[in-house]
């Protein structure tokens, strides 16, 4: 084994470990924003596209490239969105005025 | 190593903390907006640093960068435009949806890896690739079955036929067979590329067996495992961003499940094997059964009205009707009369977890009113009126007793309300797929109607009274 597979496999590990400790203290009624915010950090695979684009150099890498890089970028953004309209809902709750009237 | 290399370090950390701190601060309501933001900013590091060393590192060809630009312009623009447009009811698919892509991309990356270095791939790359491909193209064509059950694009009841676990199993060896072969040192492109459809077909089959009411279970559980695909893709691309960001994610994603699956007092491998359904003994409650009494709004309105404590119950019925405001409206008449007005919310009404918290917020609905389930139960006996919007099985009494297919799930308490008013379009049965003992009962009247208009209804009804 090498020595930068051992770093990554402690990484890999103590990640695990923090997730589990982070999120075990979230209540029920936030599950759904969280969820959603969850799924976007795995947008983060959105540098693995990069990174194919990066080292692609025949048209089926192109091609892979591209696809991922649609697929990863959804994720990302859509996540992130969803999320941030999901807590606007929340914040709007302690500002009265603010009512939100697009339905 | 270079200055710049040890930068980028330390930004992907920076980047790390921005996720982990972000996440934290999901803890409260009143953080969960910063948390996002910042979870935003270590992402736009992480990738305004990818781009860098892009520029640095690598000699990237012109097309590389014009294939980079199309795709993120495509995926990057639908996923907010859907974002943006998607109804509230409908961000549980959609959450499946960045699910599949997030999975399918995770793959790719692996796949790609592979298909460029096929003939001197490490031996180190071989068994992260083959775990990343395994569950990123598993969860991509599970989600897509998983959004597909919750739009109604694929039958919500659970789709199991006679031989099923034979196929699977068949299934399951030839995948185990071309994982080992490629393990074995094949560099065979064309191998990768079966055991890939063979996933892609596990990936359905998996999800088909299990009803729509585990569905937010399900979602859950393949949202950790996108997670997990995109840590498998850190280790394939050795990059420790990737690595942090998908573990955080797969260990979230595992105890959101965990807690889900506890709040329907079910083990996440049951739900897995296909629950509901295969509770053959169950059997709906005889069909003659006892008669429903149905009541008219103005009749409603009246037991709402003079009523002391009204516990509202919605369910996904609401959800469906976009009726929140309506009911929001509906609870601020009623309050204006002194009646105590509160909400049960079942942990898995709707189709998420926190479902109901989110569509109710939207309406302003003022958060200390939300009660869980354990904080209302006690109070169902002192209730005098328990009106159901919409919900069914989360409400249905035989989940008390063995033998069918919701026993053992807890319930709200709603049969021990003084009287029950139920708002629902028909008899129809709920996910479970079995008669709800409640709506027999003596003391519970059904308001047919959908629910943004029986709580029109009632409203009106409630000021036509309160006028005169």
């Amino acid at each position: 084994m090498s020595a930068s597979l051992l770093s990554d496999i402690s990484i890999f590990v103590l990640s695990l470990l923090v997730g589990f400790e982070v999120i075990s203290k979230v209540p029920a009624t936030l599950h759904t924003p969280l969820m959603s915010a969850a799924n976007s950090i795995h947008g983060i695979v959105f540098v693995g596209a990069m990174l194919a684009a990066a080292t692609a150099n025949d048209a089926l890498g192109y091609a892979l490239a591209f696809v991922t890089a649609v697929f990863a970028s959804a994720n990302l953004v859509g996540g992130y969105a969803v999320t941030d309209r999901m807590l606007q809902m929340f914040k709007a709750k302690r500002a009265p005025a603010a009512k939100d009237d697009r339905r | 190593m270079s200055t710049f290399d040890s930068v980028v370090a330390l930004l992907y950390l920076l980047a790390a903390i921005g996720f982990v701190v972000g996440l934290h601060l999901m803890n409260s309501p009143a953080t969960a907006v910063r948390g996002n933001r910042i979870s935003t900013v270590a992402m736009a590091i992480a990738v305004a640093v990818t781009l860098a060393v892009m520029a640095n590192d690598y000699h990237v060809h012109p097309a590389g960068w014009a294939v980079l630009a199309a795709g993120t312009a495509i995926g990057g623009g639908g996923g907010l435009r859907v974002a943006r447009r998607v109804k509230l009811t409908d961000i549980p698919q959609l959450v499946s949806v960045f699910n599949a892509v997030g999975g399918g991309a995770a793959a790719l990356v692996a796949v790609n890896d592979f298909v460029r270095l096929s003939p001197h791939i490490p031996t180190r790359a071989d068994v992260t690739t083959v775990l990343d491909v395994v569950i990123g193209v598993v969860t991509f064509t599970g989600s897509i079955v998983a959004a597909g059950k919750l739009q109604g694009l694929v039958s919500g009841a659970p789709v199991v036929w006679k031989g099923s676990r034979a196929t699977n199993g068949v299934l399951g060896a030839a995948a185990l067979g071309l994982a080992a072969y490629i393990l074995s040192g094949s560099q065979n492109v064309a191998v990768l590329g079966a055991l890939c459809a063979v996933l892609a077909v596990i990936g359905v089959l998996l999800v088909l067996p299990i009803g729509g009411a585990d569905m937010p279970v399900v979602i859950s559980l393949l949202n950790a495992f996108t997670g997990t695909a995109v840590a498998m893709a850190g280790f394939v691309i050795e990059n420790s961003g990737l690595i942090i960001a998908g573990a955080l994610v797969g260990a979230s994603g595992t105890i959101l499940t965990k807690l889900m699956a506890d709040a329907m007092n079910r083990s996440v491998l049951a739900i897995i094997a296909g629950g509901f359904g295969t509770g053959e003994a169950a059997g709906p409650v005889g069909p003659g059964g006892a008669s429903v009494q149905p009541i008219q709004a103005d009749d409603a309105a009246i037991q709402l009205a003079y009523a002391s404590k009204v516990v509202i119950v919605p369910g996904y019925g609401l959800a469906a009707a976009q009726a929140q405001h309506e009911v929001r409206a509906l609870a601020d008449l009623l309050e204006e009369r002194g009646v105590e007005v509160s909400y049960a919310i079942h942990p898995v009404a709707g189709r998420m977890p926190g479902h109901m918290n989110v569509l109710l917020a939207e309406a302003n609905v003022p958060y200390p009113q939300l009660k869980e389930m354990s904080d209302i139960n006690p109070e169902f006996p002192l209730t005098d009126v328990a009106l159901v919007i919409g919900a069914n099985d989360v409400v249905n009494p035989a989940a008390r007793r063995p033998g069918t297919p919701i026993s053992g799930m807890p319930i709200l308490d709603v049969d021990q309300a003084r009287s029950v008013i139920v708002i629902k379009r028909s008899m129809s049965a709920g996910y479970s797929g079995i008669d709800n003992e409640l709506y027999t009962d003596p003391k519970t009247h059904m308001l047919f109607a959908d629910a943004k208009a029986g709580l029109a209804d009632l409203a009106s009804a409630v000021k036509a009274l309160v006028g005169t």
